[in-house]
Parts: structure tokens; C-alpha cells; sequence
């Protein structure tokens, strides 16, 4: 399959690139690491007549701390989040992610950046972003705003970015590092998109629940940030009937359609399932 | 639509070539360099055929384009094996231990484990079926693929190969 013809483009720096997409209008796309888009073109469901590659942007790689915060460049691939030392020790949830996405080829070349402000649904990175309360750090031609992944996702495909914007960055607080976490992901085979999944960040504090954020992937037309699972594990020991009201608040906000994936009322109801599992699993890290 | 000027060092040779912005680069590989054999497997980025090695990493070459390479090192099974001709660890793996029948999968599994085995010279079983979880084979049932890269890794670490039981 061959992709529509297009011109191509190489800025070396975001300030070019910015000005390459308000300059070349609606028909100009970015490109990350490819492994959206580029199926995508050879299907001709995307067909942009100019195509941005954001790979030579040397200030947008690389994972850093600044105070509270980890920031990672919007370019850093998902085999580099595997590989770092420093999430390692503070966001570990992120390899937990990373590692279920896709398989080793494309996780050389697929992006944090890509995945996060592409808005598909079936990403794994958003739903997980969502639960640690992650920060968007957007350019475009009136200069970086800032916008919080809980209010990104409008719809599939549909973010709160706009056309001549590029996310240059992810910054994400630091958890506790007392807290519990974990991404639960039911696929039918390696590879797959999640048929549904949740990501859970938690802490304890003397045996009850201190703080709990719950997100789910792929059981609706965008990541859901489900507030009312997390509510409902504030304050208890995180014993059967917490996590039952949590799995049942998770499964009521979740509206997947009918796909390759299953029925949509068994999408519905694992997603409650993954739901507890990640809480389970959470618990059981979480110290304190 | 203007061509772009790309160079790169495939398997030690540097290529200078014109190419359409769309060209693919396992379309660029196949029909431009004649190097056939990564092949086009699924076309949709799954099957793992079309896997060569850019810049140290293993790469889908149908999800590429060959602008996006330009100035990348780039190493296909045509230039896996040792300089004086002999086959590569992996290579002499796949043929001892079996691994391939219909062959077509085999350009991109050599590919993918001879990187994977520049990364973790010493894999477990588990660690090689993850990490050949991007190549698919429809043959073998993936045993003696398994095999055959635990063959590689016993011979890049100087040790004898002894099969696990079963």
C-alpha cells in the first residue's frame, strides 16, 4: 500500500515547526513516530498534503526532573520510557504501560507525544496520564499554554489541541513514593488494543485509602477519567465492598461500542474488571 | 511533489538517492537498492517481515518512510553474516536449530534477534518470545525459532548449547 503523495518537511527547531504548520494550514500534519499516521496515509484515510517530521527537534527528547514534576519530551519513544533509570525510580506505572503497547518494533519508534495527543481512543499512554494527573505543554504561533490531560479528549481524534499547536512535552507530578499503582490491560493477544483497561494511583495512609485516581482506556470515544471510582475508595480499607462500588462506578461511565474487541456490554463489564485488578494490584504496592 | 535527496549506509555501502517523500522504506530497500530480502508481509505494520535494523533499532520498514531514514545506518539480512562469509551466531542458529520452514518470516526474525541478542546477550525463553513478539511465523509454531536464538546467544557467549527439556 502506498500513501498519497505529500511534501516533506524537517524543522530543527519548534519554532520552525510551528511556523511550518501556521504557514502550510489545515492540510499539514505533524509526524511523531509514524506508527499511526503513516497506517493511516497507506489506507488513505489520512491524506495530508505536507507532512512535518518533528524527529531532528533535539528539545523535544528526553525525560528530565524539575522540583516535583517529570517532564518527557514528546518525542521520546515508548523503548526509551522502558530503558529509563529515572522513571524507573519514580514513574514506573509508565514502563508498566509502555510495555504493553504494541510490540518491541514499534515501540522503537512510537512516541509518548504521539500517543498521548493523537486522541485515539485505543491508546494505552492517556487513560494512564489522565490517573497522574498529567500536564499538556502545547506550542503554536501565540507561544506554550498548558492543558491538563483530565480535559485533553474531546472525543476520538478530537483534543483540545489545536491545528497549528504541537504538544512538545508531558509533565507529570511525582506520586508519593509511598503510593500504589498499576496498569491493567485485557487484550486478546500481544499487540492488540486493550479491549479495556485502567490505570490506578493510590495511596494509603494507616490502613485506609488516603487518595485514589482511576482512569480506563478504550471503553469509550476517549480516555475516561473515572472520579467516581476513586471517590469511592477514599476513606476505606480498600476491602471487597470498596472495590466492588469502585468496579461498578468504573463500569457505569463506560460507553464502548460494539467492535472486533467484543459486545459492548462485555467491554463494559471489564472494564469494571480491569478496574479492580489494577486496584488490587495497587494496594499491594502501596506502602503505608 | 519535489523528490528529497536522502544517504544512507546500507549493511557498510553508503546509497545516495532521489525519492519520492512517500516512497516506503522496504519499497525504497526491495526496489531501489535490490535488496530483497526483507520482505512485505502484512503491509499493516503486525507481521514483522519487512524488520531491518536502523540506527540500532529494530524497525517495521513498511511503517518507514525512507526520508525518515536519511543519514541512518541500516543493516538487512544481506549483510548479517561474519566479513569472511560465514553465517552470524543467529544465523548458523536458525539453520542448526531448525528455524524456519517456509523461510519467509526469516529475514526479520534474524533481524529482531540479532538486535535483541546486542541488548540482552543472555535471554530467558520468556525474554525472547517478548521479545519477538513483533515477528510473526506461521510455520514453525515459533519452538525451534526459540531455539535457535537460545543456540545464538550460548554461541556469542562461548557456551555450549544444551537444549531445554521438554
Amino acid at each position: 500500500m502506498i500513501p498519497g503523495a505529500f511534501e516533506y518537511h524537517r524543522p530543527q527547531s519548534v519554532t520552525e515547526a510551528v511556523a511550518l504548520l501556521a504557514k502550510l494550514g489545515p492540510e499539514a500534519r505533524a509526524l511523531a513516530g509514524g506508527h499511526s499516521l503513516i497506517p493511516l496515509m497507506k489506507t488513505r484515510l489520512a491524506a495530508p498534503d505536507h507532512l512535518i517530521d518533528l524527529a531532528r527537534i533535539a528539545a523535544l527528547k528526553g525525560i528530565r526532573r524539575e522540583g516535583e514534576t517529570i517532564v518527557i519530551g514528546a518525542m521520546t519513544t515508548e523503548h526509551e520510557i522502558v530503558a529509563s533509570k529515572l522513571l524507573g525510580e519514580t514513574l514506573p506505572i509508565l514502563i508498566e504501560t509502555a510495555l504493553l503497547i504494541a510490540d518491541p518494533q514499534v515501540r522503537y519508534m512510537g512516541t509518548i507525544g504521539g500517543n498521548a495527543a493523537n486522541g485515539d481512543p485505543g491508546n494505552d499512554m492517556p487513560a494512564v496520564l489522565q490517573c497522574l494527573n498529567a500536564t499538556y505543554r502545547l506550542t503554536g504561533p501565540k507561544g506554550e499554554r498548558s492543558v491538563a490531560a483530565r480535559a485533553y479528549y474531546k472525543g476520538a481524534y478530537d483534543t483540545a489541541r489545536a491545528p497549528d499547536e504541537i504538544l512538545t512535552a508531558i509533565a507529570v507530578p511525582l506520586p508519593p513514593s509511598r503510593a500504589g499503582w498499576a496498569y491493567e490491560k485485557l487484550k486478546r493477544k500481544t499487540g492488540d488494543f486493550a479491549t479495556a483497561a485502567a490505570a490506578v494511583l493510590l495511596t494509603m495512609s494507616g490502613g485506609r485509602c488516603a487518595s485514589a485516581s482511576v482512569a480506563l482506556t478504550n471503553v469509550a470515544d476517549r480516555p475516561l477519567f473515572a472520579e467516581a471510582a476513586g471517590k469511592a475508595l477514599v476513606g476505606t480499607t480498600l476491602d471487597k465492598p470498596a472495590l466492588d462500588g469502585a468496579a461498578k462506578a468504573a463500569s457505569a461511565i463506560a460507553d464502548p461500542a460494539s467492535d472486533l474487541h467484543g459486545p459492548a456490554e462485555y467491554r463494559k463489564a471489564m472494564a469494571g474488571v480491569m478496574a479492580r485488578r489494577a486496584i488490587e494490584r495497587a494496594k499491594a504496592r502501596a506502602k503505608g | 511533489m519535489a523528490k528529497s535527496h536522502v544517504t544512507m549506509t546500507i549493511n557498510g555501502a553508503e546509497v545516495e538517492a532521489l525519492v519520492e517523500p512517500r516512497t516506503l522504506l522496504i519499497h525504497f530497500l526491495r526496489e531501489e537498492v535490490n535488496l530483497t530480502g526483507a520482505h512485505i508481509g502484512c503491509d499493516t505494520s503486525h507481521c514483522g517481515a519487512c524488520t531491518v535494523d536502523l540506527d540500532g533499532k529494530s524497525v517495521k520498514s513498511c511503517t518507514v518512510f525512507a526520508v525518515q531514514a536519511d543519514g541512518a545506518k541500516i543493516l538487512t539480512v544481506e549483510g548479517v553474516a561474519n566479513a569472511d562469509g560465514t553465517l552470524s551466531a543467529v544465523q548458523e542458529g536458525f539453520r542448526m536449530m531448525h528455524g524456519l520452514q517456509c523461510g519467509y518470516c526469516t529475514p526479520g526474525m534474524i533481524l529482531r534477534a540479532t538486535r535483541l541478542l546486542q541488548e540482552n546477550p543472555n535471554p530467558s525463553e520468556e525474554e525472547i518470545r517478548f521479545g519477538i513478539a513483533g515477528n510473526l511465523c506461521r510455520c514453525t509454531g515459533y519452538m525451534n525459532i526459540v531455539k535457535a536464538i537460545q543456540y545464538a546467544a550460548a554461541k556469542i557467549n562461548g557456551q555450549p548449547f544444551q537444549e531445554a527439556a521438554q
